[in-house]
């Protein structure tokens, strides 16, 4: 059994069919990379495992159940967490509340009274974590907003393995930052595989994808055009597959 | 002090306001006969925040939609409409004196729904809903009541606004509780949480699995929930269930809100900011009508406050982005 089986994803808006039958598979632990030209589907697909969009056909699997009619919520549970191209930060609420957002610990005042969030946990989880992946930020109680690009991504990716995940989806997360903050992202993304956590890598950094992938993924018009083990390929054979003109 | 009030999301200069405020209106106002300003006298320090409970709790309102990035034009009217809701149930059809505060608080709670269930699946902007109600209100307390006011409600009723149980005014009471309960809902639990991340940025509270939808639905039925206990305040201190009531107060709920410290666009809201807010605009009118401006004027000088405070926010947020 895999860790997370599509099959016949089909997803329309309005009269434009973005995918059209897909079909893959992901390991528990492994690294797939997933490429394709603009508008191949990459992120309409993601959303698509994430929740975000429901599918118009085809069925999904993780861990054994099937979660094809699951709302994002459910799906976080069932551990499976998203990183988005824009991060899906509130900037103006403070890292640790970032890190925590839709899963805040909380208590009870005497038992009795609603439960209220438990900020003092928040923070000193919010820090173990940020520690943990071995990053640095001034406080982890200032605005999200007022830090740069590599460090909201570092954010965003503590948000997501907080709650022990078992497959990580990333959204072009080198796309937007320096080079020195590219390799940090490179080396979380391994840091996460030895820990048995599985990740869906989009990129269209190819560089990127072959340094942290076991597999290449292409998508061409809603299709997986191929499936190709990172150590039997090249990136020439890659492009040549992105962009239609294989043999 | 500094570190609870940035802690709550209270500006300094809020408070800074208030106070250079109440300065300005005690050296400005009429001597009294034993040669006290009549602005520090005791009844007259009641009287503000008398005023600004019934204001101040549609601000409280006000705020919870706010600091989502909503907005509820509809607030005064509905006050109006839970007034006459309540007071026709018992004075009209003569029903037990409870009744007024079961009819207001579900007519203002129902009025909150409507505007959330159409903002949410009809996705029609909140300022045209709640702008349209705000017609809508208005036209059915006038209805219900026949354009008058129903006087005459029950001793128990007059109790919530006319009493002063150890000296303070019985709606100053009601104020404190709703803020506190709101303060802790706010800034204390995850709902407030997701209510500001809502605010801040839509799609992260929704790709972090939190109902958006059920979390609008419910902060303007809290809105309106809100415009209800005012309601309810309002007919007990006046004694009428009166179908003009809270005409306009929409602009002093939002005002106070945002002076308070509410981000007119979302993801920054404070109750206790929202409390000050709501006594800089009681000491404002207070101060005006000691110095018998006429009311003409002080509508004028609390829309020049909401446009000036919204405008240093802007200012202050382009400072921001510039660093």
């Amino acid at each position: 059994m895999s860790l997370l089986e599509l099959s016949g994803i089909e997803r329309s808006f309005g009269p434009v069919q973005v995918l059209r039958g897909v079909d893959l598979v992901v390991e528990a632990g492994e690294v797939v990379g997933l490429v394709g030209d603009n508008g191949a589907g990459k992120s309409t697909l993601m959303k698509t495992i994430s929740g975000v969009y429901a599918t118009d056909s085809g069925q999904i699997t993780f861990d054994g159940d099937e979660i094809t009619d699951l709302d994002p919520g459910s799906r976080r549970e069932a551990g499976i967490e998203m990183i988005y191209q824009d991060l899906a930060l509130a900037p103006q609420q403070d890292v640790a509340n970032n890190i925590f957002l839709g899963r805040e610990p909380t208590k009870r005042f005497l038992g009795i009274l609603p439960a209220f969030v438990d900020k003092a946990r928040i923070d000193a989880e919010a820090q173990r974590m940020i520690d943990s992946l071995g990053v640095q930020i001034p406080s982890i109680q200032i605005p999200v907003g007022m830090l740069s690009g590599g460090q909201q991504q570092t954010i965003a990716i503590a948000r997501a393995l907080t709650f022990k995940p078992k497959l990580v989806i990333m959204d072009e997360p080198t796309a937007a930052l320096a080079v020195r903050e590219v390799e940090s992202v490179l080396r979380l993304i391994r840091q996460m595989r030895e820990e048995g956590i599985a990740t869906i890598l989009i990129s269209h950094r190819l560089n990127d994808v072959f340094k942290a992938c076991d597999r290449v993924v292409v998508l061409r018009r809603g299709n997986v055009i191929t499936d190709l083990k990172k150590d039997r390929t090249d990136m020439a054979e890659v492009v040549s597959y992105i962009v239609d003109a294989h043999e | 002090m500094l570190r609870f009030l940035e802690r709550t999301h209270v500006r300094v200069e809020s408070l800074a306001v208030l106070a250079a405020l109440a300065i300005v209106m005690a050296i400005l106002s009429p001597v009294t006969g034993s040669g006290v300003r009549v602005f520090l006298t005791a009844s007259n320090l009641f009287n503000i925040i008398l005023a600004s409970a019934t204001f101040g709790i549609l601000a409280i309102g006000a705020t919870f939609v706010i600091s989502a990035a909503g907005i509820d034009l509809s607030l005064g009217s509905v006050l109006g409409l839970a007034s006459v809701a309540g007071a026709s149930l018992v004075v009209t059809l003569e029903f037990p004196w409870y009744f007024a505060i079961i009819g207001s608080l579900a007519a203002g709670a129902a009025a909150g729904a409507v505007n959330g269930f159409v903002v949410t699946r009809g996705a029609v902007p909140a300022f045209i809903v709640t702008l349209g109600m705000l017609g809508i209100a208005r036209g059915l307390a006038l209805i219900i009541s026949d354009g008058r006011g129903i006087y005459g409600l029950p001793a128990e009723i007059l109790f919530l606004g006319q009493a002063r149980p150890w000296g303070v005014p019985t709606p100053v009471f009601i104020f404190a509780a709703v803020a506190l309960v709101s303060h802790y809902v706010l800034a204390h639990t995850p709902f407030g949480h997701h209510t500001l991340a809502l605010g801040d940025n839509e799609d992260s509270a929704r790709a972090t699995g939190i109902n958006v939808n059920r979390q609008r639905m419910a902060l303007y039925t809290i809105a309106g929930l809100m415009a209800g206990i005012a309601g309810l305040v309002f007919t007990a201190r006046v004694n009428t269930g009166d179908p003009t009531a809270g005409l306009n107060y929409e602009l002093l709920a939002i005002t106070a809100a945002i002076i308070g410290g509410t981000n007119l666009f979302g993801g920054r809201g404070s109750i206790l900011g929202t409390m000050i807010g709501a006594l800089i605009m009681g000491v404002l009118q207070n101060g005006l009508n000691l110095m018998a401006v006429q009311a003409y004027y002080q509508q004028m000088a609390i829309g020049t406050v909401l446009i000036a405070a919204v405008w240093l926010d802007q200012i202050r947020a382009r400072g921001r982005r510039a660093q």
